[in-house]
This record gives structure tokens, sequence and C-alpha cells, in this order.
């Protein structure tokens, strides 16, 4: 029997498909798989709700003191009474608007450069990376225009970890950029001295980099000058995160084809034109997870300036639960000071997988 | 134009030759890969090197513009002779424009950016000025419908007639073309050879490298043919392909025909 009409379209059977056809064929195809995930949904059933409780049902959130925690759970009132030492370390309370001006400032910018139609995007950028900064700094350290002097040691908590993490994201790299072309040069000197820098930074730790910094550096230098803790600190993160971060430039250089170097030179453009105009946006690209890996490895890093006695993120936490008020609330210190790290660095992945895909341009290569 | 006749260059070379090689050698480490090459393009002239694959053809049309270094003989181009001096090799890249077998074209900027890039960045151009002059040249290859796009959405043969483009918004005075066919499917090698003959009607002067032999019988002035390194022969289309002189030219003719 031959059929002349077209046939109409039947929907599929109700149990290969939708939310029951999904469980089929996910959760329980067969009798092995199915006790798999009973006993998976038993063992998050173990882990999630004491969590939930704990975090949640049998907390404390309002009070001033540990004596608002009589719930059993955890105590957010430790959190909340003690936030803006987490926040600003031991920055002057009174002079807690420079801090907030700066960081505001800084949203405000980033916002801006995000405008695709705003005019003269370009001087806005560079005022963002050569301006800013030094607003940034008097903001924070004063001592002109009649704005209280606060000492370098007197900054903390979760500012102090962004200046640290900002100034090495910031810094590193460019100077990243331009150890990954002095190691691809054909100039011996510049060659040598850039593998030497790399290789030498990248084989210490970083915890070993930030003592000497602060213990040994001051015996070197003449009796008498004194050279800002925190800024040792930070030229330290930044000379060691870019020798990181010329590796990660060096393999997106690496991945561009001859063809595009030898385009660029048949055109007439000079080396640093090439590089600028046509090989480094492409390599750069390339390399987007790799770099934004290493931001977040900076990010993280920042806290092992405990070490030397700066007082960022981590450190006021630990210093707030060793406060005798506060002892025994180290739990809620830790899982508060993750969340926060937790939140910046799954920010800037994000924004990576965003640019990604706003840089794509449909090209195979 | 009438200076794009064909026995134009033959006759009437008054003024000195664009591009002159002199006893001209290079070696890769040990290897010799180009020996004694001499020769002399004039104004307005359409050259057709063939050759089998690692004859050196490739080589010889690179070190023109310096993508390859000689290490000995002379090469002299529109008047300036290629030495180390950085100056120099900028100034005659500024006139020499090369179109290489796989389009090299820059993925991250769009057809018409391709365009611009160097008139803008080496020869100064008001960016508005570069973008005119893009598109008239995007006209002329036929594709000013694609000048928004980017390369990688563009067929072989559209890359490669943008790639054309590109190297003629520097205003060059002398085109090479390494393989530009090559690297394309067959339905699109038509499109860009007519894009090239257009070009040398416009009397342009021109190096080719290919293997399309009926684009050199009609556009080519003289054809020259390499093998290990050398020319063995140089002719006009002509004679080249109805009577070769040289055994190893036969061979190769009746290989590739």
């Amino acid at each position: 029997m031959i059929n002349n009409d077209s046939l109409p379209d039947l929907p599929p059977p109700r149990t290969s498909v939708g939310f029951i056809g999904w469980l089929r064929n996910n959760l329980f195809p067969s009798p092995l798989n199915t006790l798999l995930t009973l006993l998976a949904l038993y063992i998050i059933y173990l882990v999630v709700v004491p969590t939930v409780s704990w975090v949640f049902l049998n907390s404390d959130w309002v009070g001033e003191s540990r004596d608002a925690c009589t719930s059993g759970g955890a105590c957010w009132v430790f959190i909340s009474a003690r936030f803006n030492l987490f926040m600003y370390g031991f920055y002057p309370e009174s002079e807690y608007w420079r801090v907030n001006l700066v960081f505001a400032i800084l949203a405000l910018l980033l916002v801006l450069l995000h405008i695709k139609q705003l005019p003269r995007r370009g001087w806005l950028g560079a005022f963002a990376l050569i301006g800013y900064p030094i607003i940034a700094f008097y903001l924070f350290s004063g001592g002109i225009f009649g704005l209280e002097k606060v000492e370098t040691s007197r900054w903390g908590g979760l500012s102090l970890t962004l200046v640290l993490s900002g100034v090495g994201i910031v810094a590193s790299l460019p100077i990243g950029v331009i150890l990954a072309l002095g190691r691809n040069s054909q100039m011996p000197i510049v060659k040598a001295v850039s593998i030497v820098f790399i290789e030498f930074w990248r084989g210490v730790p970083l915890i070993t980099v930030l003592f000497m910094s602060s213990v040994m550096l001051p015996l070197f230098l003449p009796e008498g000058t004194s050279f800002d803790k925190l800024l040792r600190a930070m030229i330290g993160i930044v000379l060691f995160e870019s020798a990181y971060m010329a590796e990660v430039v060096r393999g997106g250089l690496a991945a561009i084809p001859r063809g595009q170097y030898e385009a660029a030179k048949a055109l007439g453009l000079s080396y640093w034109k090439s590089m600028s105009l046509i090989i480094l946006p492409q390599a750069l690209k390339l390399v987007i997870p790799g770099i934004v890996n290493t931001f977040i490895a900076l990010f993280k890093d920042t806290t092992l300036v405990l070490i030397i006695g700066l007082f960022d993120l981590l450190t006021t936490v630990e210093a707030g639960f060793k406060d005798s008020h506060w002892l025994g609330y180290a739990l809620e210190g830790y899982v508060f000071a993750a969340l926060v790290y937790w939140i910046f660095c799954f920010s800037m992945s994000r924004y990576s997988q965003n640019l990604e895909r706003k840089l794509h341009t449909g090209h195979a290569r | 134009m009438t200076k794009s006749d064909k026995t134009d260059a033959d006759g009437s070379v008054s003024d000195r030759p664009m591009i002159e090689i002199k006893g001209m050698h290079k070696w890769y480490g040990e290897f010799h890969v180009l020996k004694d090459i001499n020769l002399s393009v004039a104004k307005g002239e359409r050259i057709v090197v063939c050759g089998p694959s690692g004859s050196g053809k490739s080589t010889m049309i690179r070190c023109i513009n310096r993508l390859e270094e000689h290490q000995k003989g002379k090469i002299i181009v529109d008047g300036i002779e290629l030495n180390d001096d950085l100056k120099r090799i900028d100034r005659i890249r500024r006139e020499v424009g090369m179109v290489f077998q796989h389009f090299n074209l820059f993925p991250h900027l769009t057809v018409l950016e391709n365009c611009c890039l160097a008139p803008i960045w080496v020869r100064k151009m008001p960016r508005r000025k570069a973008e005119a002059i893009g598109m008239e040249y995007l006209e002329r290859v036929k594709i000013p419908e694609q000048a928004k796009k980017y390369p990688g959405q563009l067929s072989g043969g559209q890359q490669q007639r943008v790639a054309i483009a590109r190297s003629l918004c520097m205003s060059p005075s002398i085109m090479l073309f390494d393989e530009p066919t090559s690297a394309l499917d067959p339905e699109m090698i038509k499109e860009v050879l007519e894009t090239m003959i257009e070009l040398a009607e416009s009397g342009m002067t021109m190096i080719v490298v290919t293997h399309e032999m009926g684009f050199a019988k009609t556009v080519a002035n003289r054809v020259i043919f390499m093998d290990e390194g050398q020319i063995i022969e140089e002719n006009d289309p002509e004679s080249f392909f109805s009577a070769p002189e040289h055994d190893r030219t036969k061979l190769f003719l009746s290989q590739i025909m």
C-alpha cells in the first residue's frame, strides 16, 4: 500500500522527551545507574541539610556581640560587627569616605569604559590607566589638600587586597607582554635578559620574594633609608606575576601563523606597529583564558602578604576571630573570606568568557 | 593604456629597470637555495616564474621585499639597493605589494580595516581618505559589499581578492604574487585570475609565481623557468611554450600540461 498524502508530524512518545524522558535517560537508565543515582542523592542529602541549617536556619544575623549568638548555627553577627575591620583594616574611621570614593570612581570608570558610543573613550581609558592611580594614591595616603596622612601600615582589609591585586593586574600585563616580546626577540642581549628575568622569578616561591623584600632588602639599603613595606610587597608581586604573564603571552605569540608577520612586514609596518596592530591583538585574544587564570591566581596570592605583616582581607578576618570577644568564630570568618574571594574570582572568570565571545570574529585558523 | 601593450617592455625601456637582481645567491645554512640569479624587470613588465616545487621561485621573489635575506649579489628595487638598512627596507616594502598563497589577511580586522591599516599607519593618511581608497579598490576587485565582514566569513577566492585590494591600497609600483591561486578551490581560481588580468591591463609591474599556464600565455611578457635554485630558461611566452630549449623545461612542461 502506498500512501500518497504527506504524513502529519506526530509528537514523540511522552517517555522519550520532556522531564520524564530526561529522568529516564540520565538518572535511571539501568539498575546499576539507578542505584548510583540514589546513592548520590543520599550523599547530597547528608551534606546539604546540615550546611543549610548551619548557614541559614539555625544562624544568628542580628545583634552587637557574641551574646546574640544563641541558636547554635553560624554566628553572622561576628561578620556584621567587625565588617568595617574586614573592609578597611585599621584605616581611620573618619576617613572611610576616601576609600569608598576611590572604589566608586573605579566603578564609574569601568561602567563608562563599557559604553561603546561614548565620545573620547580613548582619553578616558588613558585617564583610567594614568590619572586615576595617582588620584587613588593621594586619596588613600592623604598628606595633601588638608587630607589627613594615613600611613600604609594602617591600610588593610578588602581595600588592601584590591589595591594589591589591582596594581598587580594592571602592571603585570604590560611588563609580561614586553618580556614575552623580548624572549622572542632576534637581539641576543634582549633575549638573554628576558629569559634570565623570567626564569629567575618563575623559579622562586612568592613567599620567598615577599620575605626577601621585607626582611633582606632593608639590610642592603643604606642606614636610614626607609622604603615603604607595602610598596616593596607590590614590586615583588608585580615582578613575580609578570614573569608568569610573559609565558602566557608567549604561548599566544607562538600560535600566530608566520604568514601574519610576513603580511605585516610586506605592507611596510615597522616592528612595533606590526606587533601592536596585528600580532598582539590576536595573540592576547587567544590567551584570554590564560591571562585571566593568572589574574585569578594573583588575586588569591595576595593573601600571602600576611607573612610580612600586611593586613589584607584574610589577615583581618583572622585578627577578628583571634580577638578575645569573638574567640571560636573562625569558621564563620573563613566562610565569609572564601565567599568574598569567590565572588571576585568568579566575576573575573565570567567577564573573561564574555570578552572572548565579544571578540570572536568567526575565523578559523 | 597603450603602455601595457605586450611588446612595449621589450623595445622601449628608456628609464632604469624597476627591479634589478645581479649575481644573487642565497643559502639556508649550508644549503645553497639560490644560485647566481640575474634578472631585470622593466616598468610595466609582467613576468611569470614557474618551475618544480623546491626550485626557489618563492624564495627569489621573497628576497625582493626582504622577507628573505640574500647573502651575495645585489638587488636594486626602483633605484634603491637592498641592504641591512632598515629605512631602505621600509621604503622598498612601501613600493612593493605582495600577495601570498594563503592570503594572510588579518582575521581580527574587517575587510575594510585590512585595506586601510597600512595607508593609515605607514603612509600616515587620514582615516577618512584611507577608507575612501579602500572602498575604491574593493570595488575594483568587485567585493565592496563585503567591506564590513571579517575575513573568516569570506570564501577563499574573495579573501584572495581582498588581499590584492589590501596591497593595492598602498599604491605600490610593483606587485609580487606568490602562488596566489594554489590554495584555492578550482571554481574560485578564475575570479582571482580575472582580477590579476585586470591589474595587468592597467600597466602594473608584476612578478607572478604560478602554475597557471593559461595565465602565463595571456598576460606575461616573459616566462622564467627555475630549477634547483637557478634560472634555466627565460623567454617570451610563445617561444617558451612552443619551443622550450632545455630538456628540464621540456620535462616540466610535459608534466603539467
